[in-house]
């Protein structure tokens, strides 16, 4: 080949053009906005509204001064817990409703993907009147629901005690979003070439034994993906929370998780007035934790996944 | 025939300009305001009388719902796209607003006089030397009752804690109604209509709240355990599963009528006027065993101001002026029946109920609620705590004593008086 134009006579400038729109569009609307909030964290305000550079010092009162790094403590906390439950039952769940839909003989398939995933696609703010609904204990109908099995004695103001508000809120979260591991699982499944499964019949395997040794194996990397997926989604969850207990997240900060404490801390709350240099420390706090857990998601995780070409 | 049209098109012409430029020395005045619900009676009622007087005038209300206002707002301002006419909070989201220039002072306007030094304090600086805000009204707290289940039940109107526990429990006996309708899911309900609804009658009025702000009174203080006390004596006689019982629950409770008694804020009753078919009445806190005196929470509630970088600031003049006079008061209190006029002008109310809220002002003392005026300024917020605080109190969580503790605990931690 001969040489012309020099060094970059091989450079495809059209990729500039292409790679062009979104990587303004990204930089503008996220990049820039995230390292400028960054950048606010280490500012204080003053009475008059001024902004002062001080260093690390939002950080220090978040995590040593009582009154923040109780909230700030007990905000992640219970977001590992909202976290802990999508990935014990959210994940699970998706994972069987998926293993159901691909079995050879189903039928219905379609309505049951549709129903299953329709939830998604609602509003939150949707899902949170509805479930406030059933579980009211004035209008709704899980008590009589419960009744009908015997166990009226059993109900109990769900969403409104220390000890289960959280809990109830995930569930109704997992509710919602179980969908979407369901689809990215069953998407991943039906790439499962048939030739693998029917040698395995024909070896004598039945279908528990086809979906432990042969199937779960080949879906471990889309369900890595949809674990990170989910984390990130939880720990910045907010509207659920928000529109079922306001952002005051009661009973006694119970269900208050990253998301709601940051809401009250930058925008403020009745009368509680906004602080967006401290709120800009939550939110880079937030930052931090995810950036932690996807890290290791793909420096840790991704690299001990076995892929098997198919 | 062609000189006919073009003259006619050039009359048509000139007139249509002429209207233009009228139309452009005409203010257009834009109210920034969190009263949607309100937004009818504005665009209805209270604009076409101020036009009346002053047609040249022309005034938009452009409402935002009530939880964005204060962000909202404050991005609005910053952004310098906010309206003439800010409609205000009371105390320090305002004051902060004053503070950074958004606001101007007020103290020259025509008719300020008019309004009561308790009636300016929530949009005054801390010293009360200068005002930015027009007090528009108050809210008052009570209990509001079925009066047909009262007469079913054989009930009279209680007027000492006693008897109202003994009207709580001759309700529950009954058993057909659940006696006293709050729920403890939203917070905000147990400290507004509990807490500081019940309170003043313990701390008589704005005694015990200037001697909290002086730091001369302490949270852990006997009046403020005895009100959580009596809070925590409720939970028996509400609904079953109050803890997930929201506000609008609480309404339609009572309002369906099942439920006898509701402690109320004074605007709950235009909700009540549209949804409940029953006649209902409203009583004052029940005083505790040996008071003489009763205490009612009058609480400045919401005010209108005027934005520094308003381009008509004369016909905002002009509007602000307006609303401190009788006229204004009269239809803004009789179009929101449990919003009171706080200038002194004498107004008739229209609704029983409303009138009966406002009598106590002859016959108690009025207060506003304890945690607005300084007191919620630092870290951690007095306001958030005393929600808090208080409905772990009703659900039974927390006793009164440790609601007490930690409140004054919160305050000690950044307020000078009170270390």
């Amino acid at each position: 080949m001969s040489v012309r134009g020099g060094k970059f006579a091989g450079f495809p400038h059209h990729v500039i053009v292409f790679l062009a729109p979104a990587t303004i569009i990204y930089t503008m609307f996220m990049v820039y906005p995230l390292l400028d909030s960054i950048r606010l964290s280490l500012y204080s305000t003053d009475g008059t509204g001024a902004f002062h550079f001080t260093g690390l010092t939002n950080y220090i009162t978040l995590i040593t001064d009582p009154e923040w790094s109780n909230a700030f403590w007990n905000a992640l906390k219970n977001n590992f817990k909202f976290f802990c439950v999508h990935m014990l039952v959210q994940n699970p769940i998706g994972i069987m409703l998926a293993a159901l839909l691909s079995l050879p003989k189903l039928k219905g398939r379609t309505a049951y993907r549709t129903l299953i995933f329709m939830p998604t696609m609602l509003s939150v703010v949707i899902i949170g009147f509805i479930w406030q609904l059933i579980l009211s204990p004035l209008w709704g109908v899980s008590e009589s629901l419960l009744g009908f099995i015997g166990l009226t004695d059993w109900f109990q103001p769900w969403l409104g005690q220390e000890g289960t508000a959280l809990l109830t809120l995930a569930l109704i979260s997992v509710w919602q979003f179980v969908g979407i591991p369901m689809m990215l699982i069953y998407a991943a499944l039906l790439n499962i070439p048939e030739d693998l499964t029917e040698s395995a019949i024909i070896d004598g395997a039945t279908h528990w034994e086809i979906f432990w040794h042969i199937k779960l194996p080949l879906i471990l990397p889309t369900i890595a993906m949809v674990s990170i997926l989910t984390f990130v989604a939880n720990f910045n969850a907010f509207d659920l929370i928000y529109s079922v207990k306001g952002a005051l997240a009661g009973p006694d900060f119970s269900t208050d998780i990253m998301g709601t404490l940051f809401y009250r801390t930058f925008f403020g709350f009745q009368l509680q007035l906004g602080n967006p240099t401290m709120g800009a420390t939550v939110a880079t706090m937030m930052f931090g934790v995810i950036l932690v857990g996807v890290l290791f998601y793909l420096f840790v995780l991704q690299r001990k996944l076995r892929r098997y070409a198919l | 025939m062609l000189k006919k049209i073009i003259k006619i098109t050039l009359a048509a012409l000139l007139v249509m300009s002429m209207l233009a430029t009228a139309a452009m020395a005409g203010a257009t005045l834009k109210i920034e305001s969190w009263r949607n619900d309100d937004s009818e009676i504005w665009t209805d009622i209270i604009i076409p009388a101020f036009n009346k007087a002053h047609p040249d005038i022309k005034v938009t209300f452009s409402p935002m719902p009530p939880a964005e206002y204060n962000a909202g707002l404050n991005a609005k301002l910053a952004g310098g796209t906010a309206g003439d006419l800010i409609t205000c909070r009371p105390f320090d989201a305002s004051l902060e607003l004053f503070k950074k220039g958004y606001l101007v002072g007020l103290d020259d306007l025509k008719g300020m006089n008019e309004f009561s030094d308790v009636a300016k304090s929530a949009w005054q600086t801390d010293d009360g030397k200068s005002t930015f805000a027009v007090p528009m009204a108050s809210v008052i707290h009570g209990f509001i009752y079925n009066k047909e289940a009262f007469k079913e039940l054989g009930l009279s109107v209680p007027t000492t804690e006693a008897e109202f526990f003994a009207v709580l429990d001759k309700i529950k006996a009954d058993g057909s109604y659940i006696p006293l309708s709050m729920g403890t899911a939203d917070q905000w309900e147990a400290a507004t209509m509990g807490f500081q609804n019940i309170g003043p009658n313990y701390w008589k009025g704005e005694e015990g709240r200037k001697a909290l702000i002086a730091g001369t009174a302490k949270l852990t203080d006997k009046p403020y355990t005895d009100t959580w006390k009596q809070l925590a004596k409720w939970a028996p006689y509400m609904g079953k599963g109050f803890k997930a019982q929201k506000y609008p629950d609480s309404q339609n409770l009572f309002t369906l009528g099942r439920a006898v008694i509701y402690p109320a804020g004074s605007w709950d009753i235009a909700t009540f006027n549209t949804q409940a078919d029953f006649e209902f009445g409203a009583f004052p806190p029940p005083l505790p065993a040996g008071a003489k005196k009763g205490y009612i929470s009058d609480h400045t509630d919401i005010a209108l101001g005027l934005n520094t970088a308003s381009k008509n600031q004369e016909a905002a003049r002009t509007f602000l002026a307006w609303m401190t006079t009788a006229e204004f008061a009269d239809l803004y209190a009789n179009a929101l029946p449990g919003f009171f006029p706080l200038s002194s002008h004498k107004v008739s109310l229209k609704d029983p109920v409303a009138q009966e809220f406002v009598d106590w002002r002859n016959t108690h003392e009025s207060t506003i609620r304890n945690s607005y005026q300084i007191l919620s300024r630092g870290t951690p917020n007095l306001e958030n705590q005393l929600w808090n605080v208080s409905s772990r109190v009703i659900n039974g969580t927390m006793t009164p004593e440790e609601a007490s503790k930690e409140t004054q605990a919160g305050l000690e931690k950044w307020y000078k008086p009170q270390q």
